[in-house]
């Protein structure tokens, strides 16, 4: 197989298991007892409303005729409306995926960095009691709930630092002052430290045990023997030339953890009152808002797809040898 | 002199050793780790199930004021609702096993009749099942359950369904690779050639030597399956009437623990899950090791590190 091949593969792979995310968060959300508006829970909900939305919604046509319906709102990025709000889904969604993006790319930098400093130590001192607690901790925090872990950091950290813990900015910040920028940008990073050290806690082990293994085979290459006998410094040694080489593969397991968090993350943000797209999942189930969930699933679905796709192909571009 | 004796007779194939046997050579008994971990995980399953019978009242009864620090009368304080915590993680303890254990038999029999079939049968039932199975593992596992157990209803039953219907993935792959070993071996060849129907060689010849492997994995199974039951309980889809670990970690939550500083309330049941998360993946880790050694890579491996999946497409 030439690795043209391998891409196109990949790549249809990829568009496959889209199409069947797709028709699957069409049938779960049809095959549920009862539909979407008569699960609704709200004031003004009466039968007569019910019955108008159901026509809005089309449930009153065959299911085939809904499906194609579903299709071409979906080829024209139309994704419904709320039913609490009646404002278009991929609106009600945006605000949270916008307040989600940086937060988690907070966390992966923790994860990356506590998981490099943790494989590295690991990896220069293995066989010892220190790499044997080291990977024992971090198996412990993978398995922990990460809504506990939250809790925790709430009750143990929060105080200890001063920090905020729930929400995205400081309600009374810009009441009585214009704040400058600055102020602004620190308050927001500062909402976002717990959440993200939570995820960054959950997820270190995965890197730490991967550049624990790649460091220990670069340790063993003769050009690291070469920079000892040339004299270099143990820091030197370990963190130029060998973690250099070593990262690699952390690269691919970045872009596949971006899909994994998705699942830790729904009830991290929940912990933490963080209005991303995980605490407006909370939302859509606690009101039955049926168009914004099945939104937001799809949203989440196709993004694991997509980082799932992202990884395969930077693996082949840095290890070639994957087609074979 | 008859043809039959100018045949020469084949060999006679050694029947594989049973699965006690291979367990008891195996060096999952020997293995410190393992045995600690089984221990653990014995001492949880007791106290599931010997310790709500042996509560002198119903659990979420209350005792005291609400969140009382742990004193001698009530070891771990009480709870949002004055219930003694210790009285409610024991309860807990049974309902999370149950779902653990129950929703890990259904992964287990959903991937292990999925990877017998692909494996045993090959071709085109191979490509489809494999296909369907591949979709799955990509589709986010957290937010699927959560969305069907928001649309199908709070009993305990479906979230054990839900989440056994989910986890099977992983299982499928494992068992079609192992099925596809075996199905080569000398003896299911021979089996074969003597006549033996698909039905006969799949149950003697070819499950006995899966088993082993899928008991391994669905202890594994069980640490998925009581990790997701804290995730949907929750976000409130938990079954209302039952007490579980997730729903203490929830309560805690709901009822302002933190703001009260009652970390009696919080830190117990996550460390009870954490702890039965960690001494099953031990026990299931050793126990795969021991079946099949060539998965071996060492004292701690990334398998280890296997609740959420990584690397894509592995087994």
């Amino acid at each position: 197989m030439t690795g043209l091949d391998y891409v196109v593969k990949r790549v249809f792979f990829a568009v496959a298991t889209v199409l069947v995310a797709i028709t699957l968060n069409f049938i779960l959300f049809r095959a549920a007892p009862g539909d979407a508006v008569s699960a609704l829970r709200c004031r003004q909900c009466t039968a007569q409303f019910k019955e108008y939305e159901r026509k809005q919604l089309g449930l009153d046509k065959s299911k085939w005729e809904q499906y194609w319906l579903y299709l071409q709102d979906l080829a024209h990025g139309n994704l419904g409306s709320s039913l609490r709000t009646e404002k278009p889904v991929t609106t009600e969604l945006w605000a949270p995926i916008e307040n989600t993006l940086p937060m988690i790319a907070l966390g992966t930098f923790f994860s990356i960095v506590l998981g490099i400093v943790a494989g590295v130590i690991s990896a220069w001192r293995r066989g010892t009691a220190v790499d044997k607690a080291g990977l024992w901790t971090s198996l412990g925090f993978y398995s922990m709930p990460p809504q506990w872990l939250g809790l925790i950091a709430v009750l143990f950290v929060a105080g200890a630092l001063g920090l905020p813990t729930s929400g995205i900015k400081d309600p009374t910040l810009g009441i009585l002052s214009n704040p400058s920028t600055w102020t602004v940008i620190v308050d927001r990073l500062k909402h976002m430290v717990l959440p993200a050290l939570t995820i960054g806690l959950v997820l270190y082990g995965e890197y730490a045990l991967i550049v624990r293994s790649a460091m220990l085979e670069t340790l063993g290459e003769d050009y690291i023997l070469t920079a000892r006998a040339k004299g270099l410094s143990n820091w030197s040694t370990v963190w130029r030339h060998g973690l250099r080489n070593a990262l690699l593969p952390v690269i691919t397991l970045v872009a596949l953890s971006l899909g994994l968090i998705i699942g830790g993350f729904i009830t991290i943000e929940y912990v933490f009152s963080y209005p991303g797209i995980g605490l407006a999942v909370v939302e859509a189930i606690d009101q039955r808002d049926y168009p914004v969930l099945q939104g937001a699933f799809l949203l989440l679905t196709l993004s694991v797809i997509f980082f799932n796709l992202v990884a395969d192909l930077l693996y082949f571009k840095l290890d070639p040898r994957v087609t074979e | 002199m008859t043809t039959a004796e100018l045949v020469e007779a084949p060999p006679v194939p050694v029947a594989p050793p049973s699965f006690f046997t291979r367990l008891r050579r195996s060096p999952v008994l020997s293995s410190r780790q393992a045995l600690v971990g089984l221990g653990i995980l014995l001492l949880f399953v007791l106290t599931g199930i010997f310790g709500p019978i042996a509560l002198p009242h119903d659990a979420s009864l209350k005792v005291g004021p609400v969140f009382q620090s742990p004193s001698l009368a009530h070891p771990l304080g009480t709870d949002g609702g004055g219930a003694d915590m210790l009285y409610l993680l024991i309860d807990g303890a049974s309902v999370s096993l149950l779902v653990g254990f129950a929703a890990a038999a259904v992964s287990a029999v959903i991937g292990g009749l999925v990877g017998l079939l692909a494996g045993f049968f090959g071709g085109r039932t191979d490509i489809a099942l494999m296909r369907l199975t591949d979709y799955f593992l990509v589709i986010p596992d957290i937010p699927l359950m959560i969305v069907v157990a928001a649309l199908f209803g709070r009993s305990l039953t479906n979230i054990i369904l839900i989440i056994g219907a989910i986890y099977w993935t992983s299982t499928a792959r494992l068992i079609r690779a192992q099925t596809k070993t075996v199905r080569e071996r000398v003896y299911v060849r021979r089996a074969r050639a003597l006549g033996a129907g698909n039905t006969r060689l799949i149950v003697r010849h070819v499950l006995p030597q899966v088993t082993p492997l899928l008991i391994a994995n669905t202890v594994l199974l069980i640490a998925y399956a009581i990790f997701a039951e804290t995730f949907i309980t929750f976000l409130g889809l938990g079954d209302p009437s039952k007490i579980s670990w997730g729903r203490l970690i929830e309560n805690a939550f709901q009822d302002d623990a933190i703001l009260n500083n009652a970390w009696w309330a919080i830190v117990p049941p996550g460390l009870a899950v954490t702890v039965v998360v960690l001494a099953c993946t031990m026990t299931g880790q050793a126990m795969e090791d021991a079946m099949n050694p060539r998965l071996r890579a060492g004292h701690l491996s990334v398998r280890r590190f296997r609740l959420r999946r990584w690397p894509p497409g592995s087994p």
